[in-house]
This record gives C-alpha cells, sequence and structure tokens, in this order.
C-alpha cells in the first residue's frame, strides 16, 4: 500500500499548494483592482486611518477639504470635512463610508492617501504601517480661483446649469460650477437631504450632476464659432464673403428660418460671413453648411475636443463627450454627408449637443491664437513634508485653427459684443469677445440658453461658457451677465471699474 | 531527545507565539480589550501541558511535532477569534478545555490498543449514518445558513457531521482492510455494503445542503479505496460518478446552481449571492503581502460591529487571518497544514497493518481535503462550500472532532514507533 499512500500523499500535498498559489493571487496580482473597485467599502474604510491629504484652490488660499480626527474602538480616523463645502462640490466631489468617493477625491485618490510614488517611498510606506506609523496623504492645490468659482456659484445659484472659465494660454480651469449645487459635508450622514433638493426650471434637480462637465446642451448659436472656424480655416470662406438672407435658407425643399417668428423672421438681406455671426443669422451659417458639408464642420469639432472626454482631473465618467448624439449615445456618423443635416449642423441644432467645459475650450481655443491647451484642474501635489511631488505642466493638445482665423473669429466675437446680438453686455474697459446661443428644446418658449466668451478680446486673460437649462430669455441676456461677472471676477480691478451699459 | 521531551520543546515555541499574538491583539485593540487577554496564552500552555502529560503517559513514541503543530492553529484560531469578538473567544476557549479533554480521554482507553475498534467497524459505520441523519429528523435539527446540519441540544448547538466524518473513516479503514483484496479483483458483491453506506451518506448531505461535507465525504471514500485496493480505475469510476451525481443535483438544486454560478462570476454578484466571497476577497487583498498586523485589520465600518463579511470567525476566518497577517503569515499557516498532512501521511507508512494504514490515510487526507475544500472555495479553486476550517475555525465540534483526529494519529504513530523499536 505504501506506493499508493505515497501518490496520494503527493496529490495532497499538490491541492494544499494551490491554497498558497490562490492565495498569492489575491494577495499580489489582484490588489490594486479590488481597491479601485467602487462597492469595495472596506478599502474605502480602511484609509480613513490613512491622514487624507488635504485639498486647496489655486496657491493654497482656501481650503476645500480637510480632516477631523477621530477615535473609533481606539482606531484613530481621518473623516472628511470640507470647510466652504459649497465652493466646489462638484469638483472636490467626497469621500465617505457609505457613499464611495466622488471628484477629485476619487479620481486623485492615490495621491490623497499617498499611495503613489516610487520603490523607496512605497518601502518606506511598507514599512510605516509595520511600525503602526499613521500614513500620511499628499495635499492637492488646484487650479480654481476662489474670487472665479465663487463667482460662479452665486451666479447659477436658483439656475439650472453649468460654467466653465479657462486661462486659455495654460489650460487651467479658474472656474467650474454647476447648479443646483449640494453640501458635501451632508453626503455621509444626511444624504436624504441631497436628494430633497429642488430647484424651479430643473427638470431633474439631480444636485450631484457636474451640469459643467456632464451636462449635455444643444450648443445652439454658439456652435457657429465652430462652423465659422471650419469655413476660414479650410479656405472656403473669408469674413467678408458675401451672403444673400431672404430669413430662411432651403434644405431638402423646406425652409429653415432665422431666428424669430417663423412666419415672419428676421431678415438682413446681403450680408458678410462676420456680419453673419454678429447678428447670429441660422440662413448664412445653413448656407455654408450645404456648402462644405457636415464632415468638414464635424472635422473642425474634433479638432475643438468634440467626441472625446475632456480628460481633466475629474473621474472619467463624470466627463462627458460632446458631439452628435443618437438614442443617448455619442453617435459618429460613418457618412456624414447623407446622414447628418449640414444647414441645422452648422447653428448648433440636429441632435449636436455640448457640455459647458467643451464650449469654454471652444472659447479658449480661438482665444489662444487657435491652439487649444489641455484644461487641468490639478496644479500641484505637494507631500506632507512639503516637497512638490508633482507639477502639471501646460499642455499643447494641438493646433485647432490658424493663428489668422483665430485673429478674425476674435474680431468677429468681439463685434458680437460691440453691435450685435450681445451689446447689452458691453462697457467701457472690458474689451468682451462673445457669442450668445439659444437652442430650441422641444418646449414652446423654453430655451437651452449659452454664453461664451474671452476677454481682454486682444490679449485674453480667460475663456468661459455658460449653459442654462429651460430659459424663457435669450443667451445675451440670461448666460451673458453670468458670463461677464466670471470674466470680471479674473480679471486685475482696474479692468472692471466701467460697469454702465 | 526523546519523543516527548521535543514535543514539549515545541509546545513552548508555540506558547510564546500564542503570548506574541495576544500580545499584539492587546496593543493593538487596548481600548476594547482587557488585560485579561495576557494571560490567556498561559492557559492555552496548560491546557497544552496536561494534553502533552497525558500522550507521555499513554501514547510515549507518538509523532512530537503532531500536538504542536495542531496547538499552533487553534492557537492562531482563538487569537484571532478573539481579536473580532472576544466573547467568542471565550467560548472557543471553553471547547478547546473540552476537546482536550475528550483527546486525553481517547488516548488514555485506546492507549493500550486501538486496533479494537476494527472489530465495531460495523457499529461505526451504522452510527456515522445516524449522526449524518439527525439533523434532517424534524424536531432535532436546525438550519443554519441554507444547510440543516445542526443539531440542538438544550443551549448547545452541535454538528454531528464532524463525528461522523471520524466514524466514517474508522468504518472504512476497518471494512476495506478485511475486504481489499476481493474488492481489487473486482467482485461487486463486497461493494455492495460501502455502495449502500455511500449512497444513503449522500443522500443524507443532498437533503441537507451541505455540500461541502459531501464533497469531503466522497474525496476520502476514494482515497482510501484507491491506498486500500491499488485501483487508479476506481478513482476515475467514482469520480466520474461524482461528476455524473453532482451534474444531476446541479439541475435539480438552486442551491447548488448559485454556488456554481458564484464561484465563476462572483463579482457580478457583489450585491447578492456573490456578496459574501467578494468581500472576503476584498478582505485578502487588502492584507497585502504584509498585512496589516494583527488587531489592524479593517472589518467593520468605523464603530460597527457588523462584519462585511458574514460568518467571518467560522467558515472565513482564513480571509481575515490572510488580511491581518498577510500573504507571509496566511502562506506560513498553509505550510503548517502541510506539515500536519505530510506527518500524516508518514505515519501512514510506517505503521505495518492495514487497518493502522488505512486509518491514519483516512484521517490526514480527511484533514488536508477539507482544509483545501473552505481555503480554495475562499480563493476560488472550487465552488464555495461552507465548511470549518480544521483547529482554526471558531465551532465547538469542529474543534472537539479535529482533536479527536489528532488523537488518532498519535494512536497509530505511537504502535507503528513501537512496534519499529522492538523490532
Amino acid at each position: 500500500m505504501n506506493k499508493q499512500i505515497t501518490r496520494l500523499a503527493v496529490g495532497a500535498l499538490v491541492l494544499l499548494s494551490a491554497l498558497i498559489v490562490g492565495t498569492t493571487y489575491w494577495q499580489t496580482f489582484a490588489v490594486a483592482g479590488l481597491a479601485d473597485r467602487q462597492d469595495n467599502a472596506l478599502a474605502r474604510v480602511a484609509q480613513f486611518t490613512v491622514n487624507r491629504g488635504k485639498i486647496y484652490t489655486a496657491r493654497g488660499h482656501v481650503p476645500l477639504a480637510r480632516n477631523e480626527k477621530r477615535k473609533v474602538d481606539g482606531q484613530t480616523y481621518y473623516f472628511r470635512k470640507y470647510p466652504n463645502g459649497y465652493l466646489a462640490p462638484h469638483v472636490v466631489g467626497y469621500s465617505t463610508q457609505s457613499r464611495s468617493r466622488a471628484g477629485i477625491e476619487r479620481s486623485q485618490n492615490d495621491y490623497l492617501t499617498g499611495a503613489n510614488g516610487d520603490f523607496s517611498s512605497v518601502t518606506q510606506r511598507e514599512l510605516d504601517k509595520l511600525k503602526g506609523v499613521t500614513l500620511e496623504g499628499n495635499d492637492l492645490l488646484l487650479t480654481l480661483s476662489p474670487r472665479a468659482q465663487q463667482t460662479a456659484v452665486r451666479q447659477l445659484a436658483g439656475k439650472c446649469g453649468g460654467a466653465v472659465a479657462i486661462e486659455p494660454q495654460t489650460g487651467r480651469i479658474l472656474a467650474l460650477a454647476s447648479s443646483p449645487t449640494y453640501n458635501p459635508n451632508a453626503v455621509e450622514k444626511k444624504f436624504s437631504a441631497i436628494t430633497k433638493i429642488r430647484t424651479r426650471g430643473c427638470n431633474f434637480a439631480a444636485p450631484l450632476l457636474d451640469r459643467a462637465t456632464q451636462g449635455l446642451y444643444p450648443p445652439g448659436s454658439t456652435f457657429k464659432v465652430v462652423t465659422a472656424a471650419a469655413a476660414l480655416d479650410s479656405g472656403a470662406y473669408k469674413p467678408t464673403s458675401e451672403f444673400v438672407d431672404p430669413g430662411y435658407c432651403e434644405e431638402y425643399g423646406k425652409r429653415v428660418s432665422n431666428a424669430g417668428n417663423p412666419e415672419s423672421p428676421e431678415t438682413f438681406g446681403t450680408v458678410t460671413l462676420a456680419q453673419g455671426l454678429q447678428h447670429s443669422i441660422n440662413s448664412v451659417f445653413c448656407n455654408i453648411g450645404k456648402q462644405i458639408g457636415a464632415g468638414k464642420i464635424l472635422e473642425y469639432a474634433k479638432r475643438f475636443g468634440f467626441y472625446a472626454t475632456p480628460d481633466v482631473e475629474l473621474p472619467a465618467d463624470a466627463q462627458s463627450p460632446s458631439g452628435l448624439y443618437r438614442k443617448h449615445k455619442l453617435f459618429a456618423p460613418r457618412d456624414p454627408a447623407s446622414q447628418v443635416d449640414p444647414g441645422r449642423l452648422a447653428f448648433g441644432q440636429e441632435r449636436m449637443l455640448a457640455s459647458p467645459l467643451q464650449m469654454a475650450m471652444v472659447a479658449a481655443t480661438v482665444a489662444n491664437h487657435g491652439v487649444l491647451m489641455q484644461p487641468h484642474l490639478l496644479q500641484q501635489v505637494v507631500s506632507p513634508d512639503g516637497k512638490t511631488v508633482h507639477k502639471v505642466k501646460p499642455e499643447k493638445v494641438r493646433r485647432v485653427i490658424s493663428r489668422k482665423t483665430a485673429a478674425a473669429l476674435t474680431q468677429m466675437m468681439r463685434s458680437v459684443v460691440t453691435g450685435g446680438t450681445a451689446t447689452n453686455l458691453a462697457s467701457s474697459g472690458l474689451d468682451l469677445a462673445g457669442k450668445t446661443g439659444t437652442a430650441e428644446i422641444g418646449v414652446n418658449g423654453k430655451y437651452d440658453t449659452w454664453f461664451i466668451a474671452f476677454a481682454p478680446a486682444n490679449d485674453p486673460k480667460v475663456a468661459v461658457a455658460v449653459a442654462l437649462e429651460n430659459q424663457t430669455g435669450f443667451g445675451a441676456t440670461t448666460a451673458g451677465p453670468i458670463a461677464k461677472a466670471i470674466v470680471q471676477a479674473v480679471l486685475p480691478q482696474r479692468s472692471n471699474n466701467g460697469t454702465s451699459r | 531527545m526523546s519523543e516527548r521531551n521535543r514535543e514539549l520543546l515545541n509546545l513552548i515555541v508555540v506558547a510564546m507565539l500564542t503570548a506574541l499574538g495576544f500580545a499584539s491583539v492587546y496593543i493593538a485593540r487596548q481600548s476594547v480589550v482587557s488585560t485579561a487577554s495576557l494571560s490567556y496564552a498561559a492557559f492555552f500552555f496548560a491546557l497544552y501541558l496536561v494534553a502533552h502529560f497525558v500522550a507521555r503517559y499513554a501514547v510515549p513514541h507518538a509523532d512530537p511535532y503532531l500536538l504542536p503543530m495542531a496547538a499552533l492553529l487553534a492557537a492562531v484560531g482563538v487569537t484571532e477569534i478573539y481579536r473580532l469578538n472576544p466573547d467568542n473567544a471565550f467560548k472557543q476557549g471553553l471547547w478547546i478545555v473540552i476537546a482536550v479533554g475528550v483527546f486525553s480521554a481517547t488516548l488514555l482507553v485506546l492507549g493500550r490498543d486501538y486496533r479494537v475498534l476494527e472489530s465495531y467497524k460495523y457499529l461505526f459505520g451504522l452510527s456515522a449514518i445516524l449522526l449524518l441523519v439527525l439533523p434532517a429528523l424534524p424536531g432535532f435539527g436546525t438550519t443554519v445558513n441554507g444547510a440543516r446540519l445542526w443539531v440542538r441540544a438544550g443551549p448547545l448547538q452541535f454538528q454531528p457531521g464532524e463525528l461522523a466524518k471520524l466514524a466514517l473513516i474508522v468504518f472504512l479503514a476497518g471494512y476495506l482492510r478485511e475486504k481489499r483484496e476481493v474488492i481489487a479483483q473486482g467482485r461487486l458483491k463486497d461493494l455492495g455494503p460501502l455502495l449502500v453506506i455511500w449512497g444513503g451518506a449522500m443522500l443524507v448531505l443532498v437533503e441537507t445542503n451541505d455540500l461541502g461535507s459531501g464533497l469531503l465525504y466522497f474525496g476520502v471514500f476514494l482515497a482510501m479505496l484507491y491506498v486500500a485496493t491499488a485501483r487508479f480505475a476506481y478513482v476515475i469510476a467514482g469520480t466520474v460518478l461524482f461528476v455524473i451525481g453532482s451534474a444531476g443535483v446541479y439541475r435539480i438544486s438552486g442551491h447548488v446552481r448559485d454556488r456554481v454560478d458564484v464561484w465563476l462570476h462572483a463579482f457580478q454578484h457583489a450585491d447578492t449571492s456573490g456578496y459574501q466571497l467578494v468581500q472576503a476577497r476584498y478582505a485578502i487583498a487588502h492584507g497585502g503581502i504584509g498585512g496589516t498586523g494583527l488587531g489592524h485589520g479593517t472589518f467593520t465600518a468605523p464603530g460597527s460591529s457588523t462584519t462585511y463579511i458574514p460568518y467571518l470567525n467560522t467558515d472565513f476566518i482564513f480571509a481575515a487571518l490572510a488580511q491581518e497577517l498577510g500573504l507571509i503569515g496566511a502562506a506560513g499557516l498553509l505550510l503548517v497544514y502541510m506539515l500536519f498532512v505530510a506527518r500524516g501521511f508518514r505515519i501512514a507508512l510506517l505503521t505495518d497493518d492495514g487497518f493502522s494504514k488505512l486509518l491514519a490515510v483516512g484521517l490526514t487526507f480527511a484533514f488536508a481535503l477539507q482544509a483545501f475544500i473552505i481555503v480554495g472555495g475562499i480563493v476560488g479553486l472550487i465552488p464555495l462550500t461552507g465548511i470549518t476550517m480544521p483547529f482554526v475555525s471558531y465551532g465547538g465540534s469542529s474543534v472537539v472532532a479535529n482533536f479527536v483526529l489528532l488523537a488518532g494519529l498519535m494512536l497509530v504513530s505511537n504502535r507503528a514507533n513501537t512496534v519499529r523499536g522492538a523490532t
């Protein structure tokens, strides 16, 4: 029997060693993947024993997230508190036991818990763990300007929409706000209070939704900037190219009217392309669209960042790509000429949807002489001992349009404020360039309204986009003043003095 | 050095490790646990000393490593149970006292010659069946976690299956020793009683939904049959039968289908049927290579007493240990199991009569397979079935049964070494 016993013994020992192999898998290879899973409450709670990094606005002026040390059952925990909780909840997000994490708290969790780093710091961390030393995370400095951010939040209050401000030359996001908003301190224990938030005008209040990055609205006439860019940059048109506007444009044998009552629309007669943008004449852009084709417009839209996640430092699922949508899904037509109505696309209808962040990128690109910079929220990562672990440098995404096209667009957008659809926003000392948008949403008398802008036009310091849901007024009178206020909050005081109309 | 002195030395090492374990739990959780914990190690050492002296008297030549390894495993278990819930550790401690009592009694009663058991083999076979049927009988059994394998007697609750396992091994050892030649020749008639007892046992297991034990008993049966007859074909035939049987059970039993589904796609059922397994993996992964350290693991939300993993201190104690001791500790623990198993098979090799060989093989393989079934279920090698981790898990019947198993191996070992010494 001894032969059989030996064989059986080998078999049993092989089975048991397989257990060591299995355990090794879970404790080495699988670790990173499991720790990142959203339903892993255990890893989340365990990370509350880490003295999590704090979060500040630009240059560390205003604290956005700090810790509250508390002992529970002999174990020290660091629970999150959000001073100035209402300032940037959609950017900072939250880190809770009960409801996982969101925003920067989620996307930058590795920095905040100190789980990043090279071999020596990882080794140090393991040693600290064994010694029972409290692990320290890295502090984050964001790009947000407290003044601009606060202005954006205050201006949006009571409305439904989002606003983004970008520094054109660097891509730094100076303000990113969404309304209705919520108090991140309530997420852990009083979540029902958040779900009860209602705002007049919103179809769904959804305060946790970041309308600035996840909100998708028909861009309406603000999209004419993209169409004009395509028309000029491709060489098909000049700013001085002339159009005859009978008040409508014919497409597929039907009339597509200018703004106003379809029976008696505004009519401008013979106009230039520049005037078409200045007065936001649909028929002009409809004809441009028919001429250059939907494919060309979409090609330029992509160059501006449409059809891709903006790739700011927020969780990827909190950033919606802009573009044509069909059945709630991003729709990239294989043959745009036959699948997309070029005339309507040219003035931002035709199932085109854009986020405020995307339209701010459009404005910023024009402002930065045609070069799109990577928008970013993270400025600097600072280790517990004060050393800079990581500094985000301005990064060029691509040249979208030529310097010449950008200059022409700047002049045209300036004329929108000086003598076009947004004259109500003109003020001496503020050299504002912008574009209005008032998009039909299929409900009579209700519009999603927009204003995208940058200033000062000759040397832009800030580009903004504001989108509001369910408005009864026009872009210039609803979103416009908000955009202007944010611009003024960024620019030095001296250029703000003249606020007369 | 004599066997028993070596055993004593090893026990002293185990006692020091136990003291270290309780001390680290105490340091980590001072605010929750009392200084009394520091005396626990001394208490367990005293308990094992009793077992040691009984062994010195009853089985002087028995293998000197088995008792210290069992003591170590039990100490690791009780330390972790203590860390999770001091009250449970106290109860477990009482069970270990009882287990050491039963262990000593077994050694004392059977120390002269355990082979008398062979003449009672049918009695053991019958009592195994009875013990297995007991929980299924109305009025006796209670259902825990979807499996009906508990018997309630006043305040006590125990799993007769744990003892049935031992009775079955004794029966099989006796029966196979007697019939091994004829069975090897393939006379179906002699397989009859085996199949009858097996059919009965399997039916009861399906009825009680205790799949882990079903797998365990069937595996032990095949292993002993193979060793007795040297016919590998029987193992293959048995495996085929088992697969067909399992497929049948899979078709009729939703319980089994769930288990298999969860095994293959645990993370798709993370919120429902796969919750326990997914949480166990989170817990294990969180430990990483070095572990969080005893007492530093995360098993509950702050301030809560509900563990993320249900049945953490019984079926899933391995997940708790793997988190706090890390891969280093978990692998070490599994190595102790392997050493124990290796010693067990060595005893089977050294002893010279068929009954002793089969008994040692059965006990050792049952021990190995049980560890494999539960840990293999947790790490995903096989579908998860609830079964205790020998010596480590919280649970009275399990601890008592495993100490009896230990006594059995020491009895066989003592005889083997005595005979060898005499010749």
